[in-house]
């Protein structure tokens, strides 16, 4: 139903090249996710497939077809905002029919399928409303609604949960979810949320300054990142680099996961003082100022009771430690 | 009683300050009409006190309607400023949106070119217009007269409506690309609706010079069939004997028309004003 390839897609404003290069392969019914810190380039890249940007060079084809020169509302997509961008004159039936009325779908149709989105999303309440009389996760869901009635070979999303509270978020992102499992429609999706990314994508793209760092599904990158890059942002809190010379490694850096550390009282790798400690409850954040690794993150699951001043012994699983070259790639 | 937030004695001074202006800025204009009501004798014996039943006088208003073609005039001014406005505001918004939403070549050149009608009246360039109203056959015509306040107006109103577009969320221009809205379609029935209160801004702004001008319907319409208002109250000033009563009924009634557009404009106007300030 939706597949889609990028080749060689380059997009730069004026001087500043923000896209060099991208090669992309998305399946029929791929999950995809894009992920990189502010300014990588992701939202641009999901313009380009929508057709609100032209890129520079490359080609974009959706399907078979090549859609570079293809206006957005021909393409075959439909795309979910961050700020909704709900039509605010246009009650939310209007709001989710106007595409298919602009495309000369007849009216019976537009009713039957209008009538199906608003009853998955369960919308059918609100549907004389308009914008201004909804929450914002009702909004989101009717900027949901709109797209799930156009039957669009690709779906995209620009960040559809950074405008919702945390308990919103959390829900709307089963809701995606579910929609995608019951629609198994192809969805490109752009968050700079690691956690909506791990969860979500089937596959999830790391973008980094312009460039994909990394495709992969999500244990993938979880378990062997190729570079420094990918293990730092995949993760949470954030792996630990050590700087190679100081262990006596080869490597330029070392890292380890907070998750795969642990500690103890009497012996160890790393000897360190507790700088602080996080109790969350499920686990325990502790920060330890090691002699020879720095400052580290440890991830100690349950309860682990240390006061800041504490000395602790830190070791590493050396199943689990990534080393690094010069260059900032995975050492085999 | 004195509060946080309130105290009696600052009360007093901010609302002395204000009636204060509030009376300054409103003595002239009750002047004006007060004294259209009065006779003659009565406007120079004693021009500050309201009309008595001794002094009460319509004479100024028989005159202004008998004399002189007025209602006509009337409907001179408010075809000029009406039609002017409606081009001032529709072209303004057009080239606004085109400067704010399209990257092009030359597009920070064209804002700044457009902008500099701000800063140059118009008045410098009458001979040039004149002629040029002259060559194209357009004098008294209302025509010559809604070109030159078309292009008197647009300047301030592109500088004022694109830094309102810029505003406008893409988000929702795009979300009409995708859904296959033409490029016009969102700019009459998206864009312009959002940007409705900095439009009755311009309005007001574009509407008061317009109305009162003097200058142009002198030079370029002065005919009995395109006086405007302000070119009629004219007739009665005279070198040696002026109509005080008439200019006054008058100009009485020009205030009329211009109080009504400012009335239907003014609920949007304040939001306008104080859109960006406060959300």
């Amino acid at each position: 139903m939706g597949s889609l390839n990028i080749e060689n897609v380059k997009k730069a404003f004026g001087p500043v090249e923000v896209l060099k290069g991208i090669d992309l392969e998305v399946n029929d019914g791929e999950f995809v996710v894009f992920v990189g810190p502010s300014g990588c380039g992701k939202s641009t890249l999901l313009r380009v497939i929508a057709g609100l940007e032209d890129s520079t060079s490359g080609r974009v084809v959706i399907d078979g077809d090549d859609v570079s020169v293809t206006p957005p509302a021909k393409r075959g997509i439909a795309m979910v905002f961050q700020t909704y961008a709900l039509y605010p004159h246009l009650t939310v039936k209007n709001n989710m029919g106007l595409g298919l009325k602009q495309a000369g779908t007849p009216s019976a149709e537009i009713e039957r399928r209008i009538k199906i989105a608003s009853a998955m999303l369960s919308l059918e309440p609100y549907l004389e409303r308009r914008p201004a009389e909804l929450s914002g996760g009702q909004r989101q869901r009717v900027a949901i609604g709109r797209a799930v009635v156009r039957e669009p070979k690709l779906f995209l999303f620009d960040e559809p949960l950074s405008n919702l509270d945390a308990a919103l978020r959390v829900n709307t992102r089963l809701e995606i979810a579910q929609l995608h499992r019951r629609l198994k429609a192809t969805m490109i999706y752009v968050t700079h949320d690691q956690v909506e990314a791990m969860t979500l994508a089937d596959k999830i793209v790391v973008l980094n300054a312009g460039r994909i760092e990394q495709i992969g599904s999500p244990m993938e990158l979880y378990n062997a990142p190729a570079n420094e890059f990918v293990a730092g942002f995949i993760g949470s809190p954030k792996m630990n680099f050590i700087d190679g010379a100081k262990l006596g490694e080869t490597a330029k850096t070392v890292g380890v996961r907070p998750e795969h550390l642990t500690v103890d009282a009497k012996s160890g790798a790393w000897k360190g003082t507790v700088v602080h400690a996080e109790h969350l409850g499920a686990d325990t954040n502790l920060y330890l100022d090691c002699e020879k690794a720095g400052l580290l993150t440890v991830r100690i699951f349950g309860v682990y009771n240390a006061e800041p001043g504490a000395t602790l012994y830190a070791t590493p699983d050396p199943a689990k430690t990534y080393r690094f070259g010069a260059d900032g790639r995975v050492l085999k | 009683m004195s509060t946080a937030t309130h105290s009696l004695p600052r009360a007093i001074g901010a609302h002395a300050v204000l009636l204060t202006y509030t009376v300054i800025a409103l003595f002239p204009v009750i002047l004006v009409i007060m004294n259209s009501f009065k006779s003659r004798a009565g406007i120079f014996g004693a021009p500050l006190t309201p009309p008595t039943p001794k002094t009460f006088d319509l004479i100024g208003y028989t005159t202004v309607f008998g004399q002189g073609d007025f209602l006509h005039y009337f409907q001179n001014s408010l075809v000029v400023t009406v039609a002017s406005l409606f081009f001032v505001l529709l072209f303004g918004a057009m080239a606004a949106f085109a400067l704010s939403e399209y990257r092009f070549r030359g597009n920070t050149m064209m804002g700044l070119y457009l902008a500099l009608g701000i800063m140059i009246p118009i008045r410098l360039g009458t001979v040039a217009i004149l002629q040029l109203m002259v060559a194209s056959g357009l004098v008294n015509t209302l025509t010559a007269l809604i070109l030159v306040y078309t292009a008197q107006g647009l300047p301030l109103a592109i500088f004022i409506l694109s830094e309102f577009m810029k505003q406008v969320s893409d988000d929702l221009k795009n979300a009409g690309r995708i859904d296959g809205l033409s490029e016009y379609t969102i700019f009459f029935r998206l864009v312009l609706p959002l940007v409705r209160p900095s439009m009755a801004t311009v309005a007001v702004f574009t509407m008061i010079p317009i109305w009162n001008d003097l200058w142009f319907p002198l030079i370029l319409a002065p005919s009995e069939e395109t006086k405007t208002v302000t070119l009629g109250a004219q007739l009665f000033l005279g070198q040696f004997v002026t109509n005080w009563n008439a200019i006054l009924a008058a100009l009485s009634l020009a205030i009329l028309p211009v109080l009504i557009l400012y009335v239907i404009f003014s609920r949007q106007l304040i939001r306008g004003i104080t859109s960006g300030a406060v959300k």
